[in-house]
């Protein structure tokens, strides 16, 4: 079965039709690319996947489940997780709290026993640490544990925002321009890391991005948008190879 | 690695704990001694209540990061429930045990303002910023003035109500009133002490240090840093925003309980429960440092003593105040200031390593 599966989705905010039928199916395990010139709907796509907008019409399923409509919060624990086009990290908390608030949803105590420092906020805490100290070494980052999140350099903050995603477990993963602002050899640190994430993680991954090395590098399967709609679809080299993309991207 | 983290956070707790406590013992001697005056032996128990009004206004203002100017509000609704119950008591029963009868309004006033916390909240908290500050400013007012029309008597019967002047609450000849309108509450128990006060504090710090180092807290600080992603890792913001929001209000609640078993007569007037001490609270939050525990308490402590101490000045009373108030912002917030601070610092932390390797320790 499919991870996602999304069928004629739509969403118009006044007149202007931001994203229209559109319509894909990522299999699990795979690596899909999302990509068109800028204003095409790409991050109004990921914004109704995570339920941050709702959709005019259309449906979403995640794993056969229906999440369409369903608040951002819902959505998480379903099993989608998202990292931002401008990196969105808790500032004054340290990395390892960053990763830690990810885990909300898996690590519990109570207030109540947070408060009076009841022996599962030990047990817990240490649990907590322990796991989001592993999660930090996948990304290289557990030197810098208890560096404030804006301390960051800024390739860094990228890998912790993916790395606060993957602590939520997700079963799909979106991740919105994770090479913007990057040099050719972040760039490719970050191909290798998704790369690895993928893979040790076992990962269902969408991205939308307009790096090309990358795209082409890493992705298995494209979506084009242009102007809210499904320009073309399939294989990437099909797809970056279709006359009618590289008019969208280049002009006539 | 983790080890030193965890020692670190148990340091900065028995620091601020200690602040307390080394205070107290002194505050302690002074009196033991007979070296208190009169006029800071009547301040100490309005110093623990307006350093717990300001580390509980912290939690709102520096670790949920919403502006709340109606702390007051919730202060006297502390007050005045807790001294209801009290004067209530005292007809009923003038022989109950006074210790647990302040126990018993103690939590009465803390869950009522925590219960208005929650009432005010809902609404409230949908808003952000600006906004938010304006409505719990006018929520602040309208509990406040809420007490000035309140009439409440008790006789035989039971309770009488009214609205509108004391001549409408028909009791009879062996009623009493409980609140008589802009009165207030006469005949309150002294249940408060500087030991009682000095305890709540202790109590309000270690719930609210323990919180926020805690999974519940570091969803509030995330909500406070960025919502949207907070909502992204599926942190219920509403729930936690209301939380921190209700915690906060029930604190000020407690020392509203303190403040109103401190007097003999408590009434709702702008001078302690209204705006201006809305804002008294927030100027110790934002001088001790927005977020800072420690700095809001110890700014709530100076600057409540100042304006005491420079009685003498008189009429130039309030204009050093100004100065002080302005210095201490520059002191706390200006860049240069930061940086000259974080160099201090540093240097004296060589001087205290060298110092510590003479000796050998």
């Amino acid at each position: 079965m499919a991870m996602l599966e999304i069928n004629n989705l739509g969403i118009s905010f006044g007149g202007l039709r931001a994203v229209d039928d559109f319509n894909i199916t990522i299999e699990k395990g795979c690596l899909y690319g999302l990509i068109g010139p800028n204003g095409a709907g790409k991050t109004t796509v990921f914004n109704l996947l995570t339920g941050v907008y709702k959709p005019s019409e259309g449906i979403i399923k995640l794993d056969g489940k229906n999440i369409t409509g369903k608040p951002t919060i819902e959505i998480n624990k379903a099993g989608i997780a998202r990292t931002f086009q401008n990196i969105r990290l808790f500032q004054k908390l340290t990395v390892l709290e960053n990763v830690k608030v990810g885990l909300h949803n898996h690590k519990k105590y109570s207030t109540i026993a947070g408060i009076l420092r009841l022996p599962s906020y030990y047990k817990v805490e240490k649990e907590m640490n322990e796991e989001a100290l592993e999660l930090l070494k996948v990304f290289d980052l557990e030197k810098e544990a208890d560096t404030l999140a804006s301390n960051l350099p800024y390739g860094k903050q990228r890998k912790l925002e993916i790395a606060r995603a993957l602590a939520t477990k997700p079963k799909l993963l979106l991740l919105d321009e994770p090479a913007a602002g990057m040099n050719p050899n972040e760039t490719q640190e970050l191909m290798d890391t998704i790369a690895f994430v993928r893979k040790h993680f076992d990962m269902t991954i969408l991205l939308i991005e307009h790096d090309m090395k990358l795209v082409s590098g890493i992705c298995e399967e494209l979506t084009v948008l242009n102007f809210g709609r499904v320009l073309c679809q399939g294989k990437t080299s099909e797809v970056l190879n279709n006359p009618e993309v590289i008019k969208a991207y280049l002009g006539e | 690695m983790k080890k030193i983290k965890i020692s670190k956070e148990l340091q900065n707790k028995l620091i601020t704990c200690g602040i307390v406590v080394v205070f107290f013992l002194i505050m302690q001697i002074l009196l033991m001694t007979g070296n208190l005056s009169s006029l800071m032996q009547g301040l100490l128990v309005p110093l623990c209540m307006y350093a717990i009004l300001a580390i509980s206004l912290n939690l709102t203002v520096g670790i949920l990061g919403e502006l709340s100017l109606g702390h007051a509000g919730f202060m006297c609704v502390g007050a005045f429930t807790s001294a209801f119950f009290s004067k209530y008591m005292m007809i009923v029963a003038p022989n109950f045990n006074s210790g647990l009868r302040f126990f018993l309004a103690l939590i009465i006033g803390t869950a009522f303002a925590g219960l208005f916390g929650i009432l005010i909240g809902i609404p409230v908290l949908r808003l952000k910023g600006d906004y938010l500050a304006i409505v719990t400013l006018a929520f602040g007012e309208i509990i406040k003035n809420l007490m000035n029309i309140l009439y409440i008597g008790y006789d035989k019967s039971g309770f009488h109500f009214s609205a509108n002047s004391s001549m409408d609450v028909e009791m009879d000849e062996t009623g009493e009133f409980l609140i008589k309108g802009p009165q207030g509450i006469t005949g309150t128990p002294n249940d408060s002490s500087f030991v009682i006060g000095i305890v709540l504090l202790l109590i309000t710090l270690i719930i609210i240090i323990n919180m926020v180092q805690s999974r519940t807290g570091r969803a509030i600080m995330a909500i406070r840093d960025n919502t949207i992603a907070a909502e992204s890792v599926g942190i219920n913001v509403t729930k936690y925003k209301l939380l921190a929001f209700t915690v906060s209000a029930a604190m000020a609640g407690t020392a509203g309980v303190l403040y109103a078993h401190n007097l003999s007569t408590l009434t709702a007037l702008p001078k302690n429960f209204g705006y201006n001490m809305s804002i008294m609270i927030l100027v110790f939050v934002v001088l001790g440092g927005i977020g800072s525990i420690r700095g809001s308490m110890i700014a709530a402590v100076i600057l409540t003593l100042l304006p005491e101490w420079l009685r003498e000045l008189q009429d130039y009373r309030m204009l050093i105040y100004a100065i002080v108030l302005i210095l201490m912002m520059l002191f706390n917030w200006a860049p240069k200031c930061i940086e000259w601070r974080e160099k201090m610092t540093a240097k004296v932390k060589i001087k205290f390593n060298k110092f510590t390797k003479k000796e050998g320790i």
